[in-house]
C-alpha cells in the first residue's frame, strides 16, 4: 500500500500515527512545500519571542520519519492531484503515485485588499519562514503595526514585545480576539495587554497604506517601520477543488475524513468539521482537531473503520501570563462570574453545558470540555459544583469510580 | 499497568499527597528545602474536598490521551503507557489543560510550563510519592 | 473570669524554620489547636484545647512539631500537687464529677515489672523456637476431669463447648459506641486472621460484622444493649460482664449525642438517647442468680457456646471467682484495676480495685485449693503491655490474656486519655464521620496482626529459654517466676519466691 500525505504538520503526523496503528509495512510519503522537518506551527510565536529554541520548534524528534518509515519530499509544492492515474504531480513535473492520499494542506494567511498594500513591504505570521523573516528585520526601537487583533496578531504582538519595539494593533472589529471571547472578556484581555505597552486602535481599518504609514478610516494615521498582516486565514482547498472534489468553505469530508473523491482523505485546517456544540459546519482550525482528524483518516486509509466525532471549537492560549481557555458554543443561557483578574462564562442549552470561556483562572478546564463533548445531562451532575469550578466532585460516586478508579459497576 | 488510584472512603483531605508530590518533583533535596523562602512547588495531584467525600485526582494515563494528541509542542509523549511531559519542550500553552477530561494537568506558572503526574518515574523506585505519603492508605498504586 | 483560668496542659513547639505551612496540623486537629494566620503568614497554636494526642506531630511532613508539658507550674507542693490542685479548680468551676478515660495514669506498683523469668542453663537445655516446634495454641473452657473407658476401649469424657486460640491473646471488650465502627472492623478482621477472638463489649454487634462471628465473643452486660437471639447465636462465645477493672462497681454511660443511626440500630435503642448501663445486673444479686443467667444463655444457644463471666479485680476476688466457677461458667475473665475505659469517674478509676497480678495469683491458688481449677479457664486483662506480661500471667496461672489498650495503641491511639470527648483524632474513640474515616481497617487490622504476631514470637522465645515448648506447660508454672523488691506478703500472695531463692 502506498500512502501519500500532502502536508507536514499536525494533521499529517496524525495521519502517519493512524496508519501505523494498523499498517506497519505500507509506504508513506510526506510531501510539503516547506523545507523543514515537521515543526509546530503554533510555536513560531514562542520562537520569535525567544522562548523556544531552534531545536525545540520541531513537533517530533529528529528520527521521527526514520522510526515511522516515512519518506519525505520537502520543499516541493504539489500542483495537481491526478485522480485518473492516482498520482500527485509536483511543481517540478515529477509525479508520485498513491493508493490512498491525504490532503493536509492547512491554510494560508488571508490578506484582504488594501489600497497601497502592493507597494508596501509587509509580513504575514503563519510559517517558520515568516517568523524568520520578521526576526531578521527586527531592529531596536522599531514601530510595528499589526493589522488584526485575533489570535495570530496578538501572539505576534506578544512575541515582539520581548524585543524592544513599539507595537500598535488595529482591527476592524471593536474588540480583541472576537473569535474566542465575548465583549466583556475581550475588554479585560485588552486592558491586560495594554498594560504591557501594546496600543490598540479598534473598530477601524487601514484606508491607505504607504511605505511607512497607514491612514485609517477613522482619520488618524499610524507610522510604522514594519507591517504585519494577520487578519485571518483561508483553507488551502485548491488541489481538491481542481480535482473535482466537493469544497465549500473548506474541503468537505465524511466522518471517516474521506473527501468526495475516491481514496482521497483530508484533515486539519483545510477541512470543514461538524461542530457538535452548535450543530453546524465550521472550519475548526485548531491543532488537536487536525491531529485527531489525521489519526482517524489514517486508520481508514489503512483499512480500519474509524470516525471523527464530537468535534467542538476549543482554544487554549495565553497572553503575558494570562490564560484563556474556551470551548463550544456561546449560544444559550449564560452563567457569568467575574473578579478583578478572572472571568468565567458558562453557556447552557438543552439542559447541557455547551460552551464556556475561562480567563485568568483556567485550572482543570478540560472537565468542562469533556462535559460538552460527552453531552452530559445536567441532571447527572451537581450544577452548583459545576458552576463553582471544574471538579470531579460534581459527578456522582458511580461515575467518579468509573472515571477515576477504573471501576465499572 | 499499575496506576495510582484513590479510595474516596479513606481520603481525609489532609492534602499531604500534594505536598509529597510537589516536594518529590521540585528537584529539592527534601520537603523543607522544596518550600524554603516561600517557594510553592507545583503538585501534580490535587485533592477535591466535599462535605463528606474527599479524593485526590491525578493523571489517569487514560486510553484516549487527548493531552498527548493535542499537544502543540510535541512535549507530551507516552513512555511505556505513562504520559510524560518533556519540560524543555513544553511552552505552557494549556491545550492539554483544555483537553484533559479529569482536570489533571496543572500549570507551573513560574516556569511557563505544565506539570503532570508521571507516576514518579524519575523520583522514586517503586511507589509514587503521593502513595508513600498517604497517612491512611487512601492512595494506592496497583493494577486494576 | 480569671479565677477559673485553667493552665493549658501542653505547649505546642513549632520549628518555624521547618514549617512549610501545609496546614495538615490544622486540618487534622479535631480540637482546633492549630490555625493558619494569613496576616502573619504563619501557623499559630491555641494550646488550651491540646490533648497531646500526637496526631499533628505524626502527620507533620517536616517534623516541625513537638508537644511538651506546659512548664508553667503552680507553686510546687508534694502534698497539694499540680494534679490535685487542677482537679479542685475544675470541680470548683463545674460542680461535677471528674471524668477520665483509659487506664489510671497513677504510679501504682506494676507487679509484672517486679517479676523475673527463669531460663535454662546446662541441664534441661533451652529450645530454639526457630528450629523446633513450639506450641502457643490453647483452649479455653472446662477441662474434663475424668476419662472412663467402655468395654470396647472407647474413651468417654464430658465434652463441653470451648474456644480454640492460636495465640494466648484475645482482644478484650470494647463496645461499638465507645470505639468506632472502623476500629471494630479492624479488631474483627485481625482476630479472624490471627485465629483468636475479639469482644463486642456491651454495644451489640453491627450487622456488617456478623460475618466475623466465629471469631467474636458477644458480651451481655447490665444494659443488655443489642442482645437478642440472633446476637447470641452470632458469636463463638458469650461473655457476661459483671464488672470492669477500670470502674468496678460502676455502670456505663454513652451520651445520647454519640447514639447515631448505626449505633442506635445496633444497640436497639432510640437515636439520641443516653445508653446507660446500670452498675448491677438487676437480675443478679447472688451466685445463684448468676448461675441462672449462665444457664439461660446456654439454653438459648443450644449449649453450643462457652460462657465467660467477666469480673473486676476487687478485694475478695478469689471468693467471687470461686462462686463464678461454681455458677456453670466455662471461663472467668478477670480485669485488673489498671485496665482501660472509654470514660469513668476519675476517682473510681484511680482508687478502686486491685492489681491483676495479685488477683490472678490468688484466684488461681484458690481454685486449685478448692479443686475446681479445671472447671474453668482464667483469662486476665487490665494492662497487659507486652509479651513478657503475657508469659508472666500464664506462669502465674492464666490460660490466656485479654488486651485492649495495647490493641488500641497498635491502631494509632497515643493514650491522650480523651476518649470521653468523642473527638479522637485517630478515628478510634469517636463517632464523628470525618474522624472515623481516619482509621482505615485495612491498615489497622494489619497493625493488630503485626503486634500479636510479634508478641507470639516473643512468647515462644521466652518459653524456649525456659525449656518449655507449649504454652499449656507454662500455665501455673510459678517456679519459672522470681520476685525482685517484693515484700514477703506480696511474694506469698503471688506464690513465687524472691530472686536468689
Amino acid at each position: 500500500m502506498r500512502y501519500v500525505i500532502i502536508g507536514n504538520s499536525a494533521a499529517a503526523i496524525g495521519t502517519v500515527s493512524g496508519i501505523r496503528e494498523i499498517d506497519s509495512a505500507g509506504e508513506i510519503t510526506i510531501i510539503s512545500d516547506e523545507k523543514y522537518h515537521t515543526y509546530s506551527r503554533p510555536l513560531i510565536s514562542y520562537w520569535l519571542e525567544g522562548r523556544v529554541s531552534d531545536k525545540n520548534i520541531y513537533y517530533r524528534p529528529d528520527d521521527y520519519y526514520e522510526k515511522n518509515g516515512v519518506k519525505t519530499v520537502l520543499g516541493k509544492k504539489v500542483t495537481k492531484i491526478d485522480t485518473a492515474n492516482k498520482s500527485v504531480v509536483l511543481e517540478d513535473g515529477l509525479s508520485v503515485p498513491y493508493d490512498k492520499l491525504m490532503v493536509a494542506t492547512g491554510s494560508k494567511p488571508f490578506v484582504p485588499p488594501m489600497n497601497g498594500l502592493d507597494k508596501v513591504h509587509y509580513h504575514t505570521f503563519m510559517s517558520y519562514d515568516s517568523a524568520k523573516a520578521i526576526r531578521s528585520e527586527l531592529k531596536d526601537g522599531m514601530k510595528v503595526l499589526i493589522i488584526g487583533a485575533g489570535l495570530i496578531g496578538l501572539k505576534a504582538a506578544e512575541a515582539l514585545s520581548e524585543h524592544n519595539v513599539d507595537i500598535t494593533v488595529i482591527d476592524m472589529a471593536d474588540r480583541v480576539l472576537p473569535s474566542i471571547l465575548d465583549a466583556r472578556a475581550a475588554q479585560k484581555m485588552q486592558r491586560h495587554i495594554e498594560a504591557h505597552g501594546v496600543k490598540f486602535i479598534l473598530g477601524t481599518s487601514a484606508e491607505e497604506l504607504t511605505e511607512h504609514s497607514a491612514k485609517l478610516k477613522n482619520g488618524s494615521t499610524v507610522e510604522f517601520d514594519m507591517l504585519i498582516v494577520a487578519v485571518g486565514v483561508r483553507p488551502n482547498t485548491e488541489l481538491v477543488a481542481d480535482a473535482g472534489g466537493k469544497v465549500e468553505r473548506g474541503i468537505i469530508t465524511d466522518q471517516t475524513q474521506k473527501t468526495s473523491l475516491d481514496d482521497i482523505y483530508s484533515a486539519g485546517d483545510c477541512t470543514v468539521s461538524h461542530d457538535e456544540s452548535s450543530d453546524s459546519e465550521k472550519i475548526l482550525a485548531l491543532l488537536p482537531n487536525a491531529y485527531m482528524q489525521g489519526e482517524v483518516a489514517g486508520r481508514n486509509m489503512a483499512g480500519r473503520e474509524s470516525y471523527y466525532l464530537n468535534a467542538i471549537p476549543m482554544n487554549a492560549i495565553g497572553f503575558w501570563g494570562v490564560h484563556i481557555i474556551s470551548a463550544g458554543s456561546y449560544d444559550g443561557e449564560e452563567f457569568v462570574e467575574e473578579t478583578e483578574s478572572t472571568y468565567k462564562k458558562l453557556v447552557f442549552r438543552d439542559n447541557r453545558l455547551v460552551g464556556y470561556i475561562l480567563l485568568g483562572n483556567v485550572a482543570r478546564a478540560g472537565i468542562y470540555t469533556s462535559m460538552i463533548k460527552e453531552k452530559i445531562d445536567l441532571n447527572e451532575v451537581d450544577v452548583d459544583l459545576l458552576k463553582q469550578k471544574p471538579q470531579m466532585m460534581m459527578f456522582g460516586k458511580a461515575r467518579r469510580e468509573e472515571k477515576l478508579g477504573g471501576i465499572v459497576r | 499497568m499499575k496506576k495510582v488510584y484513590v479510595n474516596e472512603d479513606w481520603c481525609l483531605a489532609c492534602h499531604l499527597c500534594e505536598y509529597y508530590c510537589a516536594a518529590a518533583n521540585s528537584g529539592a533535596a527534601n520537603m523543607v528545602a522544596a518550600f524554603r523562602n516561600g517557594k510553592k512547588p507545583v503538585s501534580r495531584i490535587q485533592v477535591e474536598e466535599g462535605d463528606k467525600v474527599n479524593f485526590a485526582v491525578q493523571c489517569r494515563h487514560c486510553d484516549g490521551k487527548p493531552c498527548v494528541r493535542g499537544c502543540i509542542a510535541g512535549a507530551l509523549s507516552i513512555v511505556d503507557g505513562v504520559v510524560c511531559c518533556d519540560e524543555n519542550k513544553c511552552v505552557g500553552c494549556g491545550t492539554c489543560v483544555l483537553s484533559c477530561p479529569f482536570g489533571c494537568v496543572v500549570f507551573d506558572e513560574a516556569n511557563h510550563r505544565i506539570q503532570k503526574c508521571d507516576l514518579c518515574l524519575k523520583n522514586h523506585d517503586g511507589e509514587p510519592a503521593c502513595v508513600q505519603g498517604c497517612p491512611n492508605k487512601a492512595i494506592v498504586f496497583e493494577e486494576r | 473570669m480569671p479565677v477559673n483560668y485553667m493552665n493549658p496542659l501542653f505547649e505546642v513547639v513549632r520549628d518555624h524554620d521547618k514549617c512549610i505551612k501545609c496546614r495538615v496540623c490544622e486540618r487534622q486537629c479535631a480540637n482546633e489547636v492549630h490555625k493558619y494566620d494569613a496576616e502573619l503568614d504563619r501557623m499559630v497554636s491555641d494550646e488550651m484545647t491540646c490533648v497531646d494526642c500526637q496526631r499533628c506531630v505524626c502527620l507533620c511532613p517536616v517534623n516541625a512539631l513537638k508537644i511538651r508539658p506546659n512548664e508553667n507550674r503552680f507553686r510546687d507542693n508534694a502534698n497539694w500537687n499540680q494534679q490535685i490542685m487542677t482537679e479542685i479548680y475544675k470541680q470548683a468551676d463545674s460542680g461535677g464529677v471528674l471524668l477520665s478515660a483509659m487506664g489510671t495514669p497513677k504510679e501504682y506498683p506494676v507487679y509484672w515489672d517486679k517479676i523475673l523469668l527463669n531460663a535454662s542453663q546446662v541441664t534441661n537445655p533451652p529450645i530454639d523456637p526457630l528450629r523446633e516446634p513450639m506450641e502457643t495454641k490453647t483452649f479455653l473452657g472446662k477441662k474434663s476431669q475424668a476419662i472412663s473407658y467402655d468395654e470396647n476401649g472407647k474413651a468417654h469424657y464430658e465434652k463441653t463447648p470451648y474456644l480454640e486460640l492460636d495465640v494466648p491473646i484475645m482482644f478484650s471488650a470494647m463496645s461499638f459506641g465507645s470505639i468506632s465502627k472502623n476500629a471494630h472492623e479492624s479488631l474483627a478482621r485481625a482476630a479472624t486472621e490471627l485465629g483468636t477472638y475479639y469482644n463486642t463489649g456491651e454495644g451489640g454487634l453491627h450487622e456488617d460484622f456478623y460475618k466475623y462471628g466465629k471469631n467474636t465473643i458477644c458480651q451481655v452486660a447490665s444494659g443488655r444493649f443489642g442482645v437478642f437471639k440472633g446476637y447470641l447465636d452470632a458469636g463463638a462465645a458469650i461473655e457476661i460482664k459483671m464488672g470492669q477493672g477500670a470502674k468496678p462497681g460502676i455502670g456505663g454511660h454513652l451520651p445520647g449525642m454519640k447514639i447515631n443511626d448505626e449505633i442506635s440500630k445496633t444497640r436497639m435503642i432510640p437515636k439520641g438517647t443516653d445508653a446507660i448501663s446500670p452498675a448491677p445486673h438487676h437480675d443478679i444479686y447472688s451466685i445463684e442468680d448468676l448461675r441462672q443467667l449462665v444457664f439461660s444463655l446456654k439454653e438459648a444457644t443450644n449449649w453450643e457456646k462457652p460462657v465467660i463471666v467477666k469480673i473486676a479485680a476487687v478485694h475478695n476476688v478469689a471468693a467471687i471467682a470461686s462462686g463464678v466457677a461454681r455458677s456453670g461458667a466455662d471461663i472467668i475473665a478477670i480485669d485488673g484495676f489498671r485496665g482501660g475505659t472509654g470514660a469513668a469517674p476519675t476517682r473510681i478509676r484511680d482508687n478502686v480495685g486491685i492489681p491483676i497480678e495479685l488477683a490472678l495469683a490468688s484466684v488461681d491458688s484458690r481454685l486449685r485449693d478448692e479443686g475446681i481449677r479445671n472447671d474453668v479457664s482464667i483469662v486476665v486483662g487490665g494492662s497487659i503491655r507486652s509479651a513478657a506480661d503475657v508469659v508472666k500471667a500464664v506462669a502465674l496461672g492464666a490460660d490466656a490474656c485479654y488486651i485492649a489498650t495495647a490493641a488500641l495503641l497498635s491502631m494509632g491511639c497515643h493514650l491522650c486519655r480523651s476518649c470521653n470527648t468523642g473527638k479522637c483524632n485517630w478515628g478510634i474513640a469517636t463517632q464523628r464521620a470525618d474522624l472515623v474515616k481516619r482509621l482505615n481497617p485495612e491498615v489497622a487490622s494489619k497493625r493488630l496482626v503485626n503486634l500479636v504476631t510479634a508478641w507470639n514470637h516473643e512468647i515462644k522465645e521466652m518459653m524456649g529459654g525456659m525449656g518449655i515448648n507449649s504454652i499449656e506447660a507454662l500455665r501455673g508454672n510459678r517456679l519459672m517466676l522470681r520476685g525482685v523488691g517484693l515484700n514477703p506478703k506480696e511474694l506469698e500472695i503471688l506464690g513465687i519466691q524472691h530472686a536468689g531463692e
